[in-house]
């Protein structure tokens, strides 16, 4: 799975990167470098089930302090809020407006 | 002759994401009477109900805790997979499982259920908030749906009148089918394996697949939620309106109960004045004055005070505001080590350590859920309110400040909240820096939409308060008074004695043998005799006091108000001192029993028992000393 997520990743830019009012779409997810106690595959795991996941369009609506962190995202139909430490595991297609 | 027990009743099990409305479908079903509220995870313990079906089958219906996957990341998913999965001890695997999807928001739930289909279990899927949808101007073709995942597909309003009878007629047709087909065997292997992140993408194309078959997008989009947020999740503005709010809960608890509790206070004065007037004086007669009103009056009387607070809390629940609590306080929490989800329990712990421990079960990582409840119990629960409403009315003049917009009691009252706040935030820094260090768990939380909490939910959980505490009461304090009272009154003085008779009373005996050890934080025997039950229930300590009090009045004395009392016979310091030791309070033997059972460990409740004692030792000293050199003693 890392593979294919890793191939598309080099176009992209990191979800935790984003401002707010940005629109994307995500291409892929790494997880690799990301501080966590997780197991390996699992916040992979958690990001899909929470709807982020290849081709779903996203838009970071809200952030929070201090540093801007957490973040709420808008995924489809639904928000999640997650740390800007977690998103950068996601990798984003910035839409431009 | 044998017996032939009735077979027992077909189990349905209600599964579905965090904030799908499953418990206020499961009220709907069974009219349980239980907390529905808008965070994710609210539901920690298993809750069961039954009802009779259209067909006049009883069924059992177990709310399980909500869930993303069957793979369980914290305590309580592990609860639903369990349970589902047939893996849960002494509990059979449910005959049926329904689940329950937000019809506004269905991408997550449908990808639950694609999981849930490898069960090869009777699978019904209700859509429930289905009026929400069609608001929206969704139109969700269900038997599209239905044909597209293979089970039964139906509309639920959960908060209407006749809004699950589709629910419950589909239910006796799946028990129909089931029972002609004979139920599966209990411990049937099923096709239920982990998912991997293949398996997960396969699930959400298949889920996106069915989605463009059978739903349209919202024609219009609910944007109130985007718009409350902007502001309520606002870096500035938010965090401010979230301490306005603790706050004015905290405000509210002294002016919303006063008149009540001015109105209870009256109507025990007048049953007491019956009593008096009407029996002949000797032993029965002081029980009933001296222990039983006295000492449970003292405790009723704050009813009120915890009504508000549940009041407010319950609100914030249902509102769907907690989710927002946690994701503005996640950074700064993240500054001792604490997870934003920690807000929940430790929020809840203001009402009662107990069910905020509870709460706790929705923090993944065993060292986060810890941390968290080791500082549970220093979050002031609403059994220390009566001790500090007692000393703060006797000891802290009734004089606004702040030009008038804050009454100095009040402002007393929070700090002390704070002070338990503050040093929780320390204990968890120490802990997570050293025992307990690890990352934090990564957040990833939904934010519910925001609903308009129903009133009848509201007073259907305030109700169950107040029954708890009534009934507790009625029974665990009143007996607890009744014992204290007796001690407090035999054996009776010598021939000639000099000091009032509980003096030389069994509780005064055990006073006195306690008050070296506690006589350099400036407690008094008193003190000392309404610590011990405390330990029982916190809220006791005042009941003992009045019980203590009204003993050892010698009669000349009209004084009818326990404040008036103490603050005639207590000093300063020692005021002072009893409510830096409540901030701390060695929490009750309700609170280390519970973490002993959630931790499932004895040498835990150890620590928090000895950290505690010690910490309230500690600040009880330092604020006795401190005031006996600025005030004199």
């Amino acid at each position: 799975m890392h593979n294919h997520a890793r191939h598309k990743a080099g176009h992209g830019v990191k979800l935790g990167s984003l401002g707010k009012k940005a629109r994307a779409e995500i291409v892929g997810l790494d997880e690799t470098g990301i501080a966590t106690p997780l197991q390996a595959g699992e916040l992979e795991r958690r990001l899909i089930e929470m709807g982020l996941v290849e081709g779903a369009v996203i838009e970071v609506l809200h952030e929070g302090f201090p540093r801007r962190d957490p973040m709420a995202v808008r995924v489809s139909d639904h928000t999640v809020a997650l740390r800007r430490a977690e998103a950068n595991a996601v990798i984003v297609q910035v839409i431009e407006e | 002759m044998t017996h032939h027990k009735p077979p027992p009743p077909p189990r349905i099990a209600l599964v579905g994401n965090p904030n799908c409305g499953k418990t206020a479908l499961f009220n709907a079903m069974t009219g349980a009477r239980q907390k529905v509220a808008n965070y994710a995870g609210v539901t920690v313990e298993r809750k069961e109900g039954l009802f009779v079906s259209p067909a006049g089958t009883r069924v059992k219906v177990i709310d399980l805790p909500g869930t993303y996957s069957l793979r369980a990341r914290s305590p309580d998913e592990e609860v639903t997979r369990d349970v589902v999965l047939g893996r849960m001890e002494d509990e059979e695997v449910p005959e049926a499982i329904v689940c329950v999807a937000d019809a506004t928001n269905l991408r997550l739930n449908l990808r639950l259920v694609l999981e849930l289909k490898k069960l090869d279990r009777p699978i019904i899927l209700a859509l429930n908030m289905m009026d929400e949808a069609e608001k929206q101007g969704m139109t969700i073709d269900a038997a599209e749906l239905s044909a597209a995942l293979g089970i039964p597909v139906v509309p639920t309003v959960a908060i209407q009148t006749g809004g699950v009878q589709a629910l419950l007629d589909q239910i006796d047709r799946t028990i129909q089918v089931a029972e002609t087909e004979g139920f599966a065997p209990v411990h049937a292997q099923c096709g239920w394996s982990e998912p991997n992140a293949h398996d997960l993408r396969d699930y959400h194309r298949e889920v996106e697949r069915i989605i463009a078959l059978s739903v349209t997008s919202p024609t219009r989009p609910h944007l109130a939620t985007h718009r409350i947020d902007t502001v309520l999740l606002h870096p500035a503005a938010g965090l401010a309106i979230l301490l306005t709010l603790l706050f004015l809960m905290f405000q509210a608890v002294f002016t919303w109960a006063r008149l009540p509790m001015e109105l209870i206070d009256g109507g025990l004065t007048l049953v007491k004045g019956l009593v008096d007037a009407n029996m002949a004086d000797g032993p029965l007669r002081s029980l009933l004055t001296d222990g039983v009103i006295a000492g449970v009056g003292s405790v009723v009387i704050f009813l009120p005070q915890i009504l508000v607070l549940f009041l407010f809390i319950q609100i914030l629940e249902d509102s769907g505001y907690m989710a927002r609590a946690a994701f503005l306080l996640d950074r700064l929490m993240g500054g001792v080590g604490l997870h934003g989800r920690a807000f929940i329990p430790l929020l809840s712990s203001f009402a009662c350590a107990v069910p905020g421990i509870m709460a706790a079960r929705t923090i993944e990582n065993r060292a986060d859920r810890i941390a968290t409840i080791m500082i549970a119990p220093l979050m002031t629960c609403s059994a220390r309110l009566p001790v500090y409403t007692l000393i703060i009315a006797a000891f802290v003049p009734q004089r606004d400040v702040l030009g008038g917009w804050v009454g100095l009691p009040g402002l007393v009252m929070f700090a002390l909240y704070a002070a338990g706040i503050l040093s929780g935030l320390i204990v968890a820094f120490v802990l997570k820096r050293t025992i307990l260090h690890g990352a934090r768990e990564p957040l990833l939380m939904q934010l519910p939409a925001y609903r308009l909490p129903r009133p009848r939910n509201v007073a259907l959980g305030l109700f169950e308060r107040a029954k708890a505490f009534l009934t507790r009461a009625g029974t665990t304090i009143f007996a607890l008074m009744v014992v204290i009272w007796f001690l407090a009154s035999y054996p009776g003085a010598p021939e000639g004695a000099t000091e009032p008779a509980i003096h030389y009373s069994i509780a005064g005996m055990i006073g006195h043998f306690l008050e070296p050890v506690l006589a350099p934080i400036g407690f008094n025997w008193q003190i000392a005799v309404a610590l011990v039950p405390g330990m029982a229930a916190r809220e006791v300590a005042v009941g003992v006091l009045g019980t203590i009090y009204a003993l050892s009045d010698s009669g000349d004395s009209l004084r009818s108000s326990l404040g008036g009392l103490l603050a005639a016979s207590w000093s300063l310091p020692t005021a002072l001192s009893l409510l830096a030791w409540y901030v701390f309070a060695p929490q009750c033997i309700a609170t280390l029993g519970v973490v002993r059972r959630e931790l499932n460990s004895l040498v835990w409740p150890a620590v928090m028992f000895v950290f505690l004692t010690g910490l309230a030792y500690l600040a009880a000293f330092t604020t006795y000393r401190v005031a006996v050199a600025v005030l004199g003693g």
